[in-house]
This record gives structure tokens, C-alpha cells and sequence, in this order.
């Protein structure tokens, strides 16, 4: 599902960002990718999301080569892949449906699907009586939720999450998860970059752990590893 | 493209408008300016074009007879006039209808013509006055009609469709001019409208990248904005100038009553056949130009 060989990233000459990773994903696993800032977690997300290209190396997705997909080819790449961020990144002129819907437009989808999928959507979430409201009026819990919502609302194979808990409570970080973890239930291959040691440690998933640009230990079922 | 996501695209282009209100107001108001001036220059070709056309309708070139030619030879000579090829129709003027368009010209001074009841000066300049269908082959023309048996003087003159030319010429290369730089200065503001709304949207744009769309979907607002900024820009000065054009046309007739007999305007329903869709075109061109290019420079989707 997800392969990377030998994959080195290098923003500024000499100074390796990601230094000759070597992963693999399983199509339907939940793994957490931990570890410092600047360890490379960040990057690795971007670079399966075709954000950024390696310097060297080869990155596999659904069996497609990234390194050979073309420009124009991106966007539909892009649409097996649902992403969560730290931040939300929810366009606040909109309320929650349109927010949502907004994921299933860009996609070219009919009206008809949109108005089938959007409030289903709300419903995994349960948001479904917030969907008039805008983003600002809902707490950082229940727009993470909504992120979720509009992650997902396209049904893709792979959910990228970076820090989706960084600006959340103990209580509503493990709503996402929950979330996150149904995701995962329902077939979703989930990719999950964390700072958060209580729920990788209770979750008990896979646990790739980062440092310099290094996976310094790939383990089922682990802990968070403190790296003093 | 779908009808719904076109839809879509129409509304944010629309609300983009609004967004940055000042902006777009400026575009619309050079692009108003810019087709306002083209309009004005482009009636003003166009009038100073059919009066040229009428001017050359009315060339012609006078044929005047050897005295003591016989009314034969004289047949003869039309005859052979209208045989010249470019000849549009030759008309006999016998010496009493060449008196009494002199008295014409004198505005009917009978006083003035009584001095020539009895004897008519112009008795032996009855003549043929030969109309062209194409008035550069009037030397050619000329030159022919001298030739022929019995021809005395051919006279004629072309100054009033040379004169109407040049003026022509020069208003075509001036408004060439004016509208180029306009031009420039639209599709420069119309830039900067869609760059601003750009900024104000780069927030969307990088949610719709993650999400997966296509470079023409995240383009198309930006390109219906500038063209929608191109037909307002447009649909307003030609709206003013059609209210304007009879107007001004009626204010020119009246200042300068004499121009009335050598001038005549085209309807303004003439002139709006070709200035509406060329106007609309051009908004449409520098609307779609202008934001077109910006998002190619500024949105590396």
C-alpha cells in the first residue's frame, strides 16, 4: 500500500531531512510515525502526499510510483488520500456542510451525491445538528471532528493525520482517535504523526519512531520511546 | 466541467468580486475607460468610413466636347464611355441642365440668372459626367475618356475622398494608440484584482490541492472573475455610449448646420451591429487574458 525505498529528503544541501528510509505500510494498518521535532515526520506525510518530491529514492502509493506520476495526474492520486492537519485548516466563511461539501465539489461530484454524502459524513462525526454552524462557533474538538468528516467523505484508502490531537484536550484527543481508530475499522489504511505518549501508548498500534531523519525502531503493539 | 461545478465556479468567481471590492471597481472602471475610448474611436472610423464610401459614390469626372461635335460623335463617345471597364454609369448633361445646375449652385439668385435668360454661357459645355465604381481607376479612366475622337478636356478631382482617407488613416493609427495603452493598463488591474484575490484565497487553494483538485478547477474562479470584470467593464460604456452617440450626433448637426449637406452619420443601430459584439469581445479578451496569465504566474497548482 505504502513502500518507501531507500527515501532521502534534503531541503538544504547536506542536511537530510529524511536519510535513506526504508518503509512499508500495509494496505488496512493503523501506524503512528513519532518522535522529536525535526525528527522527519512531517516530511515523510508530505512526501506521500506528493507535496514535496525525495531527493533520492523511490515512493510506491497503491502501486503507483510517485516519482513518475505527472503533474496533471496529482489531483487524482491525491483523492485516495485523506488528510487531517494539527490546525484544522477549515475555511471559516463556510458553515460545516459547505465545509464538507467543498471536499466532494473539488472532486467534481454531483449535487445529488453531495447532499447523500455530506450529512452521513456529519453523522460518523456526530455532528449532525452542527452542520448550519461555522467553525469559529464549534470548540477545537468538534473541529477536528469536522476535519475528520471531510477527510473521509471521499472514502479514501489511505488517512494521513498530522498531530490531528496538538491543539486538543485529553478528552477530545481521544474522540479524534476513536474516530480515527472506526477509520481504521472500516478498511482505511491510517498513517497517524503524534507527540501524544498517552494515547500511543494505550492505543497499542504500530509505532515507527523518528529521530533525525532516521527510523530508529519500526514495532507492533509499542509504546512511545522518550528519547533522553 | 460539470454544470454544478461550473455553477460553483461562477459563484466563487462572483463572490471573489466582492471580496476585494476596491479592486475589482478599479478594474472595472479602466476596462470601462479603455472600451468607452475604443467605442468613441471606432464610431468615429466607422462614420468617417461611410463618408468616404458616400464621397467616392459621388466622384466622377466630366467629359467635355471638341465644338462643332455632332450629336453622333457625341453618342459615340458615351457609348464607348460606358464600355470602360470600372465605369459604374455615364450621364448626358445638355447645356440647359449644366445653366441650371449652376443656378443650383447660386442658391437660386434669380437676379444673378436673368443676366443669362437669353444667352447661355455654358452652350457648348454640355458634357458627360461618368460615375466609377472603383475611384482609385479614376487616373486609369481619365487618361482613356482623354483619348477618345472628339474629347476636349476631361476634368476631375478626388480631394474630398483623399482628404477623408487621410483622416482615416491618422484617426485609426490614434485610437490604435489609446486603445494599446488602455488596453495595458486593464489587463495590468485586472492582474492585480485576481493576484489579490490569490492572497486572500491561498488558504482554500492549499485545502483544494490536498483534497485533489484539478489545476482547472482552482482556475476557473480566477478566470470567470476576470471575465466578469470584462463583460461589466464593457456592457457599461457601451450602454453609455448608445445613449450618447445620437446625442452627440444631434448636437453636431445643430453647432454646425453647415456640415449637413456634406455630412451624413450612420444609425446608431449600424454602428452597435459590429461595436456590441467587437466591445463585449474585448472585455471578454482582456478579462480572460489578463487573469488568465496571473494565475499561471502566481498559482503553481
Amino acid at each position: 500500500m505504502i513502500e518507501l525505498k531507500d527515501v532521502t529528503k534534503e531541503y538544504t544541501k547536506g542536511i537530510h531531512a529524511l536519510n535513506h528510509i526504508n518503509l512499508k505500510i500495509e494496505k488496512g494498518e493503523f501506524v503512528f510515525v513519532v518522535g522529536d521535532s525535526g525528527s522527519g515526520k512531517s516530511t515523510l506525510i508530505r512526501l506521500i502526499m506528493k507535496e514535496l518530491d525525495p531527493t533520492s529514492g523511490t515512493i510506491m502509493v497503491n502501486g503507483k510510483n510517485l516519482g513518475r506520476l505527472k503533474h496533471r495526474q496529482i489531483p487524482m492520486y491525491r483523492r485516495g488520500l485523506g488528510v487531517v492537519f494539527q490546525d484544522f485548516r477549515l475555511l471559516k466563511d463556510r458553515n460545516i456542510y459547505d465545509n464538507i461539501a467543498f471536499a466532494l465539489r473539488v472532486t467534481e461530484k454531483p449535487t445529488r451525491l453531495i447532499k447523500i454524502k455530506v450529512p452521513a459524513a456529519l453523522s460518523l462525526v456526530g455532528l449532525a445538528q452542527k452542520y448550519k454552524s461555522y467553525p469559529q462557533e464549534l470548540s477545537g474538538g468538534e473541529q477536528q471532528r469536522v476535519a475528520i468528516a471531510r477527510a473521509i467523505v471521499n472514502e479514501p484508502s489511505i488517512l494521513l493525520a498530522d498531530e490531528p490531537t496538538g491543539n486538543l484536550d485529553p478528552t477530545n484527543s481521544w474522540e479524534i482517535m476513536k474516530l480515527l481508530e472506526e477509520a481504521n475499522e472500516r478498511g482505511t489504511t491510517v498513517v497517524v504523526v503524534t507527540h501524544n505518549q498517552d494515547i500511543v501508548n494505550q492505543m497499542r498500534k504500530r509505532v515507527v519512531h523518528m529521530k533525525k531523519g532516521n527510523i530508529v525502531s519500526d514495532e507492533k503493539g509499542a509504546g512511545y520511546i522518550h528519547e533522553d | 466541467m460539470r454544470i454544478s461545478t461550473f455553477g460553483y465556479s461562477m459563484r466563487q468567481g462572483v463572490k471573489n468580486i466582492g471580496r476585494n471590492k476596491m479592486f475589482s471597481i478599479a478594474s472595472i472602471a479602466t476596462m470601462a475607460a479603455c472600451i468607452f475610448v475604443f467605442g468613441v474611436f471606432f464610431a468615429m472610423v466607422l462614420n468617417v468610413n461611410f463618408m468616404v464610401k458616400k464621397a467616392e459614390e459621388g466622384v466622377a469626372f466630366t467629359v467635355f466636347f471638341k465644338q462643332d461635335t455632332t450629336k453622333a460623335t457625341k453618342d459615340e463617345i458615351g457609348t464607348e464611355l460606358k464600355q470602360l471597364d470600372g465605369v459604374l454609369s455615364v450621364k448626358y448633361v445638355s447645356p440647359e441642365e449644366a445653366l441650371k445646375n449652376f443656378e443650383n449652385y447660386f442658391d437660386g439668385d434669380k437676379q444673378l440668372m436673368e443676366g443669362f435668360k437669353d444667352d447661355n454661357p455654358l452652350a457648348y459645355s454640355d458634357n458627360y459626367e461618368v460615375y466609377l465604381k472603383d475611384v482609385s481607376k479614376q487616373a486609369k479612366l481619365v487618361s482613356s475618356a482623354e483619348a477618345l475622337n472628339g474629347v476636349r478636356e476631361v476634368r476631375h478631382s478626388d480631394v474630398v475622398a483623399k482628404t477623408l482617407t487621410k483622416v482615416n488613416k491618422l484617426l485609426g493609427i490614434a485610437s490604435a494608440i489609446v486603445i494599446a495603452i488602455l488596453l495595458a493598463v486593464s489587463i495590468f488591474l485586472i492582474s492585480n484584482t485576481v493576484t489579490m484575490g490569490i492572497n486572500i484565497r491561498r488558504e482554500e487553494i492549499a485545502i483544494m490541492k490536498y483534497i485533489g483538485a484539478k489545476d482547472s478547477f482552482v482556475r476557473a474562479p480566477f478566470v470567470l472573475e476576470g471575465v466578469l470584470i470584462g463583460v461589466i467593464g464593457a456592457i457599461i460604456p457601451l450602454a453609455i455610449l448608445y445613449v450618447m452617440y445620437n446625442r452627440a450626433i444631434h448636437y453636431v448637426m445643430s453647432k454646425f448646420a453647415l456640415l449637413n449637406n456634406i455630412m451624413e452619420f450612420l444609425p446608431v443601430h449600424k454602428v452597435y451591429a459590429t461595436l456590441l459584439p467587437l466591445g463585449l469581445i474585448l472585455g471578454i479578451g482582456i478579462g480572460f487574458v489578463g487573469s488568465f496569465l496571473t494565475i499561471r504566474k502566481h498559482l503553481r497548482v
